[in-house]
This record gives structure tokens, C-alpha cells and sequence, in this order.
């Protein structure tokens, strides 16, 4: 755990739009790098050590797609995508390549901090507490979760969806209250994030993701921890 | 006895109709109901053979060319029966005056026949065996000699039955020729043999001369052969016509088939063709003219697959085009947006005219996005990349949500939004972004608009269909302007000022939403009095939409209803029973209660008739609101 949560790290080909963000990030006390194109992205990430990644979904050489993989293949750490597309592809191909939330361009300069903000809030100092659902425990003050005695690599987003489910067990969580609790959304937002984010989810802790017994859908209302 | 028997046929068969009727009321209703049935059954069967006839052009070529060909061959068999018939007569006539001017020469050789004396009876029964033994085994003819003897005695020399069978037009002829002592003229005539029992008639052919004074020679030749042969000549050409004329038939009807056949899948090859299978094609035998028209079908088929091809492409080349456009330029206008929003939370510090340009700035830049964004979401439609993305949803809830978004700029205009929902949920299969912007869409509408006044959001439901009404109490519309009111970029009053700045795109997305769902958006309006617009979607993803929950246009009930609501409570709402649906579904949903934005869900759970059921309840029901 850094002390300062502050470290952007921004993949951005547009030079203009890369300093407005910076003048922007400073000016709410962040800390951001620059980088240009995807090639260069993996290196930057690796020697800042960034707290978030926002990265823009076209770039020269890799893309933004590309990048996010290649970043979460070593780290969980947010990735907020920018994107000028709608399409649902796009952004399901955005997020379940590893993007914890999108932001559509052209965005408000406090709605892209909001985001920022909520993926990097972190409760200070959790109390001890250890959740289980079937034979998955979580830790989480300790920030780690073991099925069956094995530790699963989760990135803090889906920990944090692992375990606002979790808390309360059998309850179902509608997709928009799990944006607001998870995501920080107070407004109505794309259910598409959640969706995504529950498959990634199921894919590193269920055995099988096709039967889930750990996220459960209920249908036409949400989710659910637990058995049915 | 035949002609009797058709004459009390006839007014039976003519009035055949009458006699049923007429039977029908005599008869008891079991057979009543029978005849009926099968006289329902004759007219299907009369219906179903129309139609066939109407629908196969085999049909109607067959029939027609047996019709005009059996005709013709009737004509033409008729013909020929009679010149047949004809010939065979005039030689039997040769042969027969030929035999007798033999006969007559022999007896007018015998010795007594010459003299003015009678001649004896035995000789002329000599006679008459002698020319009788010319007929020969087979009988080709008989002889009979008619003689009168010298004291006026007639006599038959020969078969008496026979001369029975002599017309009497013959023998007076031969009588006035013996009188004029004429004797080298023979005179023959048409008769009919009677046979000794006097039953069975024969065609035959009676020949006569007078031989002498007293004498009178008669030859009746029978036409047995030849009728027989008549006879099989007519039954030959019977055999022969039906035959050809059913052979002509057959011809015809394959003939028909092999040019209907190839017609027939040139039909279903255009029909799938145009239900867009475009890889249809004909098939192509031979050069004949079918194979041009098939041919010429595959050349039309290949056009429009290219078309449609290079239209694909182009609208491939648009959407690429418009994803860029739309990408290129919402990176500079992020930019611009960022820069902006810095310029504008630093305007305290600027001087005046630069801090009311940062304000300007900003709400002009708010203006290009949702410009922008409304644009490219049009774009998407022409584009036909628009897809449904069907859940699930409360209609209700997203009306809710729809009308916090609006409830600012509500505020703003002094409007107040009021719901009317039904008890429960009202549930549907729809995009909930889209539906939602719908709602959106038209509760801004209503609310800039609205005049400051209330604006009334309805929503049913029933067994198909889901229905919301936005209703208005502001300027309302005229009859064209609804038409109109879905236009892009239309104005409802160029010369107002526009306020809250919307694109001019809203309703023609909302429409293009609609539509996405196979739902309807409609228009009503007065001018002074208001409008209402009315989302009516299917329960069901890609299901028909026969009706709409909700009427379009103003609600009868609606304005005492809305004054006791929003005034004095003692002043009851008249239910009206003219229109049961309309005012019960205003009636039952204003006694959940007025409900004021997000609050709605805990009041609605009261118990409340059924929106769209029953008739209105009595006055003073709507005095619980």
C-alpha cells in the first residue's frame, strides 16, 4: 500500500487533450505521466507505478485494447477507458479486455474526476473482517480472497463487487445499486459495466462459469451471492 | 310419351331454388338443415373451382381448348357424317336403277307383255321368279308386280307384306306414267320396309316402271349394308372425334405446363427474391423464350445483388465515415470541453466580458455535445447499426426515472410533473436506455412547452401492450403540426425563442426508438388546449402491436380530476361512464394518488381497481387523491 494515492498515468496520441488532462488532474492534486502510443504504454506503466490508468481506446501502434490486456496480465490497478465510441461492442470489448470503467468523450472535466475519485476511494484502515460464500473466504482487510485454501488474484474492482455481494448474503442487488455501491454511479449508468464485470468475475472464482454458485443471476432483477 | 315426360320435368328443374325453399319449410328441421348443408357444401365447391379456374392459367387453356376443339370437331364430324351417308346413297341408287332397267328390259322381253292383253298370272309369277333369281343368295333386292287385271282386279305378285312397303307417292307417279303408255321412265323413292310382324322398320330403296298396260314392276332394294356401314362410319367418327379431342387436351394441358412450370418458379424465385434472398435465381434450359425470360430475370437478380452490394459497401463506407467523424471530432472537443471547464471555474477571477465569455463558452460547448451526440445517434439509425438491446423493465420506473432528469428543468418553468400509474408493475421487454430516453424526450418536451403548467405522465398497461401519455397544458398543436412534430429539426413556432436549447433531433430520435421497438409514437393536440403524446410498446419483444392501454388525446375526465387534485379536496370528480376504458383507467389511477417525482413506489401499492378494467367507480372516489 502506497501512501499517496495520486499517480495517473495517461495513454493518451492526442497531445492537446493529454495536457488539458494534465492541467485538469494537477489541479485536483493529482499526479499524472504522459504517454503517446500503446508500444510504450507497458514500459511507462511499469516504471511509474501508476495508481490509475486512463487510457484512450485508439492509439498508434497497440491499442487501447491491447494495452489493457498487457497490463492486466501484471496488475489489477484501475484502468478507466476513454472512448469516443458508444457501440456496444466497443465497450464490451473495452471491458472485459480488463477496464474497470469507461468514460465517453466528450465528458465533463467533473464527471471524469468523479470516476477517477471513486476508483481510486479506498476505505481507510477496514476493520478486520472475513466474509464466505460457499467455499470462497474473504479477507477483507487483508484485501485477499482464497477458494478452497488457494488465493485468487482479483483486481480491487471486482474484490469490491466480490464483496459488497458478499456482505450481505441471499440479498439481490439490482444492476443500477451495484453501480452506485461498486462504481460510485449516483446516476443512472451503463448495466453493461456490471454484466461485464460479474463474468470476469465468475471467471476467476466459480469452478464452473457457466453454472455459477457464487454470483448468482436472478433473473430480471440482478444478482446475488450464494446458492440459490 | 318422352315429350310428355320432359314437359313435367321442366318447371321442376327451372325453379330449382324455389322447390329447395319450398321444401325447407315443409320439411322437418333435421332434413331442413340437411339440405342447407349440402346446398352450402355446392356453393363451397362452386367457390373452390372459381377460384382454381381464376388462379391456373393450365386450367383455363385446357378447358377452353377442349371446349372450341370439341366443337369443331362436331361441326366437321357432322359434316362429313353427312357426305358419307350421301355418296353411299347415290351409288346404291346406280346400282339399283341400273338392276331394275335390267329387270324392266327382261319383262318387257317375255312374250305377253307387249300386247294390249293381260298377261296370264302364271306368267307373271314366272316373271317375277325369273328377277327374283337375279337378287342372288344374299338378297339384294325383292320383286313385286303390281298387275290389274282385266276385270279391274289388282293383284301383288310377290311378297303382300312388301307392297305394303311402297310409298304411295311412288306407285301414283308410275300409275300416271302407265296411263300415258309410257314405259322406258323409272321412279324410285325413299321408303321403309315393315317386317311381317309389323314391328321393325328398314330403310330401303323402292324403285318402279310400269311394264305394260296392266303391269306394274316394282324392285325395293333394303339399305341393310350400307346403313351398317353408315352406322360404323358414324361410330368411327364418334370414336375418333372424342379421341382427338381429348388427345388435344392432353396436348394442350402439358404444352401449358411446360410454359407454366418454368413460370411458376419464375414466380417463386422473384417472390424469395424480394423477400431478400438475393442469391434467387431461374433456372436456363435451352434458348427458347423462357430461357430469355429466364435469363433476363438472372440478369435483373445479378443487377440488383450488385446494387444492393455497392450499397452495402457505401453504407459501409458511411458508417466508417461517421465513426471517425465522430471520433476525430470528439477528441478536439473534449479538448475544448476540459479547457473550458477550467476557463469557467476560474471566471472569478477573470474580468467581466471574459468571465461571461467562459459562460457562454460553456453552455454553447453543452449545446454542440448534445447536438453532437443527437447527430451521431441519427446517423446510427440511417445507418441501420441501430441495435435493441431488450430487457426486461418496469415501465413505470423508467418513467420515474425519465421525469427526475426532467424535474430540473421542470422547476425552472414552475411545471409540476404528476404521475398516474398503476397499481404494480408495469412490465415489458424494451431497451430501457432507449425507452427511457423516449420518456425523456417527451416530458422535456412537455415541460418547455407546458406553459408552466402541470404536466400529467399516464401510464397502463394491458394483456399486449404497455402505454405512457405525456399530456401538456401548454400551446398545444394543430392538426398539421403533429404531423410535423416528429420531423428533424422541426420548430414548433419559429419565431420563439427557444429557451432550453434542445437539438431539434429529440422527437425524430424518440420516433427512430419507438420504431426500433415495433412500437408506436403519436401525436394529439389543440392549439390553447394542449398536447398529448402517447409511447405505446408491445409486452413482448418483436410482437404486433394491435392496440394502445391509453387513448390519444384529451382525457374528458382530466380537468375536473386534475382541479380536485391539485385544489379542493371536497370537490369530487365526476366519473364519466361515456367512455368506461378512458375514465376508469384516469379514475382507478388518480385514487392511488398524485404522486410528486421519486416517490411514487410507496403510495402506488395501495389497493386501486384495475387501470384498464371495469367501469368508472362513482363520485367521490377521486377524492382520496
Amino acid at each position: 500500500m502506497r501512501a499517496m494515492k495520486g499517480r495517473v498515468l495517461v495513454v493518451d496520441d492526442d497531445a492537446a487533450l493529454s495536457e488539458m488532462l494534465g492541467i485538469m488532474l494537477r489541479g485536483e492534486g493529482f499526479e499524472p505521466t504522459f504517454v503517446a502510443d500503446g508500444d510504450n504504454a507497458l514500459d511507462a506503466f511499469r516504471q511509474t507505478h501508476p495508481d490509475l490508468v486512463l487510457l484512450d481506446l485508439m492509439l498508434p501502434g497497440l491499442d487501447g485494447i491491447d494495452v489493457c490486456r498487457q497490463i492486466r496480465t501484471e496488475s489489477g490497478v484501475p484502468i478507466v477507458m476513454l472512448t469516443a465510441k458508444t457501440d456496444t461492442v466497443d465497450v464490451v470489448l473495452g471491458l472485459e479486455s480488463g477496464a474497470d470503467d469507461y468514460i465517453v468523450k466528450p465528458f465533463k472535466s467533473k464527471e471524469l474526476i468523479a470516476r477517477v475519485r471513486a476508483r481510486l476511494r479506498r476505505t481507510e484502515d477496514p476493520a478486520p473482517e472475513i466474509l464466505q460464500v460457499a467455499d470462497v473466504t474473504i479477507d477483507v482487510a487483508g484485501h485477499s480472497v482464497k477458494r478452497d485454501g488457494d488465493p485468487v488474484n482479483l483486481t480491487p474492482l471486482e474484490f469490491d463487487l466480490l464483496v459488497a455481494l458478499a456482505r450481505k448474503p441471499r440479498q439481490v442487488f439490482t444492476r443500477e445499486v451495484l453501480l452506485e455501491q461498486v462504481w460510485g454511479y449516483r446516476h443512472a449508468a451503463d448495466t453493461r459495466l456490471v454484466n461485464v464485470h460479474v463474468q470476469r468475475l465468475r471467471a476467476k472464482i466459480e469452478k464452473d462459469p457457466e453454472h455459477p454458485e457464487i454470483v448468482v443471476t436472478v433473473r430480471g432483477v440482478g444478482y446475488k451471492a450464494g446458492p440459490a | 310419351m318422352e315429350a310428355a315426360g320432359r314437359t313435367t320435368a321442366e318447371p321442376g328443374q327451372a325453379g330449382l331454388g324455389g322447390f329447395a325453399r319450398v321444401a325447407a319449410r315443409r320439411l322437418p328441421p333435421a332434413a331442413a338443415h340437411g339440405l342447407w348443408f349440402a346446398r352450402r357444401r355446392a356453393e363451397q365447391l362452386a367457390g373452390r373451382l372459381r377460384r382454381r379456374w381464376h388462379s391456373s392459367l393450365q386450367l383455363r387453356v385446357t378447358c377452353t381448348t377442349l371446349v372450341i376443339s370439341a366443337v369443331v370437331v362436331a361441326v366437321l364430324g357432322f359434316f362429313l357424317a353427312q357426305q358419307i351417308a350421301g355418296g353411299l346413297l347415290a351409288s346404291e341408287r346406280t346400282t339399283a336403277l341400273m338392276q331394275a332397267s335390267d329387270g324392266l328390259t327382261t319383262a318387257q322381253g317375255q312374250p305377253g307383255m307387249q300386247g294390249g292383253v293381260a298377261p296370264s298370272p302364271s306368267a307373271l309369277i314366272s316373271l317375277a321368279g325369273t328377277l327374283q333369281a337375279a337378287s342372288g343368295p344374299r338378297n339384294v333386292f325383292d320383286v313385286v308386280i303390281l298387275t290389274q287385271g282385266a276385270d279391274g282386279l289388282r293383284g301383288v305378285i310377290g311378297d303382300q307384306s312388301l307392297s305394303q312397303s311402297l310409298p304411295g307417292a311412288l306407285t301414283r307417279e308410275v300409275t300416271r306414267e302407265q296411263l300415258r303408255a309410257r314405259s322406258d321412265v323409272l321412279y324410285y323413292a325413299p321408303t321403309s320396309l315393315v317386317s311381317a310382324d309389323g314391328h321393325s322398320r328398314q330403310s330401303a330403296l323402292a324403285v318402279g316402271a310400269p311394264v305394260s298396260a296392266h303391269d306394274q314392276l316394282y324392285y325395293l332394294f333394303p339399305l341393310t349394308e350400307q346403313q351398317a356401314a353408315l352406322r360404323m362410319v358414324n361410330t368411327a367418327l364418334v370414336g375418333a372425334g372424342l379421341a382427338l379431342v381429348l388427345l388435344l387436351a392432353v396436348i394442350v394441358s402439358f404444352v401449358t405446363r411446360w410454359v407454366v412450370v418454368p413460370l411458376r418458379e419464375g414466380a417463386q424465385a422473384a417472390t424469395r427474391l424480394s423477400a431478400g434472398d438475393l442469391g434467387q435465381r431461374m433456372p436456363v434450359r435451352g434458348s427458347d423464350d423462357l430461357a430469355a425470360l429466364a435469363r433476363s430475370f438472372n440478369d435483373m437478380a445479378a443487377s440488383l445483388q450488385d446494387k444492393l452490394r455497392e450499397l452495402e459497401e457505401l453504407s459501409h463506407v458511411q458508417r466508417q465515415f461517421v465513426s471517425d467523424v465522430s471520433h476525430e471530432l470528439r477528441t478536439p472537443l473534449t479538448t475544448i470541453r476540459i479547457a473550458a471547464d477550467i476557463l469557467f471555474e476560474a471566471r472569478k477571477q477573470l474580468d467581466a466580458s471574459a468571465s461571461r465569455s467562459a459562460e457562454v463558452l460553456q453552455s454553447q460547448l453543452e449545446r454542440f455535445e448534445a447536438l453532437l451526440a443527437d447527430l451521431l445517434e441519427i446517423s446510427r439509425y440511417d445507418a441501420n447499426v441501430a441495435v435493441l438491446e431488450a430487457e426486461s423493465a418496469d415501465v413505470c420506473d423508467l418513467a420515474r426515472r425519465a421525469a427526475a432528469d426532467a424535474e430540473q428543468l421542470a422547476a425552472r418553468r414552475g411545471s409540476r410533473i404528476e404521475f398516474r400509474l398503476p397499481p404494480g408493475r408495469c412490465v415489458a421487454e424494451v431497451d430501457r436506455r432507449r425507452i427511457e430516453r423516449v420518456l425523456r424526450n417527451l416530458l422535456g418536451n412537455a415541460v418547455e412547452h407546458g406553459e408552466g403548467r402541470e404536466v400529467v405522465v399516464t401510464v397502463a398497461g394491458d394483456r399486449d401492450a404497455v402505454a405512457v401519455t405525456v399530456r401538456d397544458r401548454g400551446v398545444g398543436l394543430t392538426l398539421a403540426e403533429q404531423q410535423q412534430v416528429f420531423d428533424r429539426f422541426w420548430r414548433a413556432d419559429p419565431a420563439r425563442t427557444r429557451k432550453t436549447g434542445g437539438t431539434g433531433l429529440g422527437l425524430a430520435i424518440a420516433m427512430e426508438d419507438t420504431r426500433l421497438h415495433g412500437g408506436w409514437l403519436q401525436a394529439w393536440g389543440e392549439r390553447g388546449k394542449g398536447s398529448v403524446f402517447r409511447l405505446t410498446v408491445p409486452r413482448g419483444c418483436g410482437q404486433e402491436l394491435a392496440g394502445s392501454p391509453l387513448p390519444l388525446g384529451p382525457d374528458e375526465a382530466e380537468p375536473e380530476a386534475v382541479l380536485s387534485l391539485a385544489g379542493d379536496d371536497a370537490l369530487p370528480a365526476a366519473g364519466h361512464p361515456g367512455v368506461p376504458g378512458a375514465a376508469g383507467a384516469a379514475a382507478g389511477v388518480v385514487r392511488i394518488g398524485r404522486v410528486n417525482g421519486l416517490g411514487a413506489a410507496g403510495q402506488a401499492a395501495q389497493p386501486a381497481p384495475k387501470a384498464t378494467a371495469g367501469p368508472a367507480p362513482g363520485p367521490g372516489a377521486d377524492a382520496h387523491g
